[in-house]
């Protein structure tokens, strides 16, 4: 019987997986940006696992404003990689460390 | 009567303090002649009117006249006044500071003539005589801390008056450091005083004496010592600083960097002798502490004897007079030890007189020879300077105590009471003045010879040494008239009147029999003193007159004894290892370790390189890469989040 354990233990490698990609990857900036949706997902895998169990409509309705949302981010942030790709010349994240004191 | 002599002692004090203002202020306006004419001038009243004390207190015999005249101030119950007490000892003293100070005023004329400090040399031995006369007239111990520290300023800088030559800098430093030493004694001596006695007042601290003749106070634990032992020994630590006694005496030969006619008023005559003085005003403490008077016999005596073989080896004129000083100095001390005051301030008296003669003789004789001080590059002067000759070799007779010279009367009195005395020492410290007469007589007619006979050892081509002016042979004979009868005129008054002259201020010494000068100077045919005096007499004649090799082939065959008088016993290298290199070192280990190390490097240098470092480490989080940001937001979050949710944990 898959119960609600399942589900949060499912989000929680989904949650990892995505942070994992982003730490670890050092080559592609496209990389970070899906690692972002696949932590956007995991996050939406928990409200829908806890909506469904809780008979509560809310948590759904919720993903539906934060898939929009990601929708939105992931077109300004590929908009955003182009002008740096043009900017830069490169995307590689090892790359980008202007930041650096 | 009372405001008369109050008057009169104000004026005999502040009238060279005047003359100091006022060559020193208006000197360059006033010109050379009339600067002196100021000093002088002011310096004769001062005299004058010590003449004028001194027929009031030993002509009509007025009584002990204590008058303060000005409360300084008042703090816990004592009163810090200033005073005057004049007695029969400080009138005494009045007469040979103001007598021995006119004289050197008016030498200077001559000696001083052309040089480009003038007025400033003639103001300084102005405020020198007012230091000098505000310290024995002093009525308690502040006034006299004053003038003991105003003769020691005025020292310092008449040593150093030539400031452009390094040793007379290097002198009178040396004078000031070492004074310093005694000084320090001396203020805690005060304290002291102040402790015990809640006063600061001769009077008042005398008569609270047989009170405290059992006090103790401890100063190592466990070893309670008797107050007025320890009072008199750090008195006497003033006095060693003071009057130049072994191991304090390294100053005064240096000293001898100054204009001579300082080494005349100050460093023979007067200042050097103020801690006799104080000693014997002293007197009703010290007689109490048989402990203290021990310590002074044997350092006076010591002193008395190995300062003076030092003169024996010296070639520089004034340099074998300051050494004579020493020892002069020195049989003053054992006078005092064997508590013949009298007798002390009897030889101080004297001393005085033929010490300033022999000082100013030689600065004629130094003038004459432009500027030149070695006793080899002189020689053969008598003729060429009959007076100075004469004056010098009548002060030499006297300071060899030969009969019927004043030095005679003086030291047959204290050789006669290290004779008598039975405390501690007095062996020994008989044995140090006894030989001490033929070293005296020896060095003081080796300079005498070596100076005014023998053939001329100077550039005869170039040097035509002449008899020096008035100004400068005047003093030498008017200080050669005391020299000669001064003692037999003292002795009786002095040592063996019913009462003695000096009774009511310090504690007579009893003599067996009263004796008159021409007794003495007949009994003095028996005595061991006055052989030894001429044999040292002959032996200078025979090694400087008749035989002039002899001296070289004794240098040959005593060179241990030799090089240890030149090197002076060691003192000034032991100095020079032990107090100036040892501070120099330790100054240098402070400023080393202490300066560099811990407080430049650790602290100033340490705190910036720490914030250095820091500041590197943490420069190493700020990577600028996104990833490394992000770890850091996760494990953030995380550790966020177990702190939160480990309390609900159940």
């Amino acid at each position: 019987m898959i119960n609600l354990s399942h589900f949060l233990i499912l989000g929680a490698i989904l949650f990892c997986l995505g942070l994992t990609g982003f730490v670890v990857n050092r080559k592609n900036l496209i990389n970070l940006l899906m690692c972002v949706e696949l932590l956007l997902l995991a996050v939406n895998f928990n409200l829908i696992a806890f909506s469904n169990s809780l008979n509560d409509i809310s948590g759904q309705v919720f993903v539906f404003f934060i898939l929009t949302v990601a929708a939105a981010e992931a077109a300004i942030g590929l908009a955003i990689l182009m002008v740096f790709y043009r900017h830069k010349h490169t995307i590689a994240v090892a790359e980008l460390d202007e930041l650096k004191g | 009567m009372e405001q008369l002599i109050s008057n009169i002692t104000i004026a005999i004090v502040l009238f060279p303090l005047l003359g100091a203002l006022v060559a020193g202020l208006l000197g360059k306006k006033m010109g050379c002649t009339w600067s002196h004419r100021a000093t002088i001038f002011y310096v004769f009243i001062s005299f004058v009117l010590s003449l004028y004390l001194a027929k009031l207190v030993f002509i009509e015999h007025i009584p002990t006249f204590n008058l303060v005249v000005y409360h300084w101030g008042i703090s816990g119950g004592v009163g810090f006044d200033v005073g005057f007490l004049i007695d029969q000892l400080s009138v005494l003293m009045l007469l040979v500071v103001t007598f021995v100070s006119l004289l050197v005023h008016i030498y200077s004329i001559g000696y001083m003539q052309g040089d480009p400090g003038y007025q400033r040399f003639f103001s300084y031995v102005s405020f020198f005589t007012f230091a000098m006369l505000a310290l024995v007239t002093a009525n308690n111990f502040l006034q006299l801390f004053f003038g003991w520290e105003g003769v020691g300023v005025a020292s310092y800088l008449l040593i150093g008056f030539w400031f452009n030559k390094d040793s007379a800098t290097a002198g009178s430093l040396k004078a000031f450091i070492v004074n310093r030493v005694g000084d320090f004694g001396f203020l805690l001596g005060i304290a002291a005083i102040l402790a015990t006695y809640h006063s600061i007042d001769y009077s008042a601290v005398f008569a609270q004496v047989d009170t405290t003749l059992s006090q103790t106070i401890t100063v190592i634990p466990q070893h309670p010592w008797s107050v007025i032992t320890l009072i008199s020994l750090l008195l006497f630590v003033g006095a060693m600083g003071k009057s130049a006694q072994i191991p304090l005496h390294v100053w005064l030969p240096e000293s001898m960097e100054g204009p001579t006619p300082i080494s005349a008023l100050i460093h023979a005559a007067t200042m050097v002798t103020a801690g006799i003085y104080m000693i014997a005003r002293m007197s009703p403490l010290y007689q109490h502490s048989p402990t203290a008077l021990s310590v002074i016999l044997v350092i006076g005596a010591s002193g008395a004897l190995f300062t003076g073989l030092i003169a024996i080896v010296q070639n520089d004129i004034k340099r074998v007079i300051a050494y004579s000083t020493l020892s002069q100095l020195g049989y003053m001390v054992a006078a005092l030890g064997a508590s013949a005051y009298t007798a002390a301030i009897f030889h101080l008296s004297t001393h005085a007189c033929f010490k300033a003669l022999l000082f100013l003789g030689a600065g004629s004789v130094i003038l004459a020879c432009h500027h030149e001080q070695d006793m080899r590059k002189m020689g053969g002067l008598w003729k060429l300077m009959p007076i100075t000759y004469l004056t010098y070799l009548l002060g030499s007779l006297a300071l060899c105590a030969l009969p019927p010279f004043s030095g005679f009367f003086s030291k047959d009195a204290i050789i006669d009471a290290v004779h008598q005395t039975t405390i501690p020492g007095a062996h020994y410290a008989y044995f140090c003045v006894l030989t001490g007469s033929f070293v005296t007589a020896f060095y003081t007619f080796r300079s005498l010879f070596m100076t005014f006979h023998q053939t001329p050892r100077y550039d005869t081509a170039h040097l035509h040494p002449h008899e020096s002016p008035w100004v400068v042979w005047l003093p030498l004979v008017l200080l050669a008239i005391p020299s000669v009868l001064l003692g037999a005129w003292l002795v009786k008054p002095l040592l063996f009147d019913t009462p003695p002259l000096l009774a009511q201020s310090v504690v007579p010494h009893l003599m067996e029999s009263p004796q008159t000068a021409w007794s003495l100077m007949e009994e003095s045919i028996h005595s061991p003193a006055f052989w030894l005096v001429i044999s040292g007499i002959f032996s200078a004649w025979l090694c400087y007159i008749a035989f002039p090799a002899l001296p070289k082939f004794f240098v040959r065959v005593l060179s241990l004894p030799y090089f240890i008088l030149i090197k002076k016993y060691g003192f000034d290298d032991f100095n020079r290892v032990v107090f100036v290199d040892g501070s120099k070192s330790l100054a240098q280990s402070f400023s080393h370790t202490g300066d560099q190390v811990v407080i430049d490097n650790f602290f100033v240098n340490g705190s910036g390189r720490a914030v250095v470092f820091l500041a590197k480490l943490g420069r190493k989080l700020q990577s600028g890469l996104i990833y490394h940001y992000s770890l850091l937001m996760a494990i953030g979050l995380i550790a966020f989040l177990i702190l939160i949710l480990w309390p609900l944990k159940g």
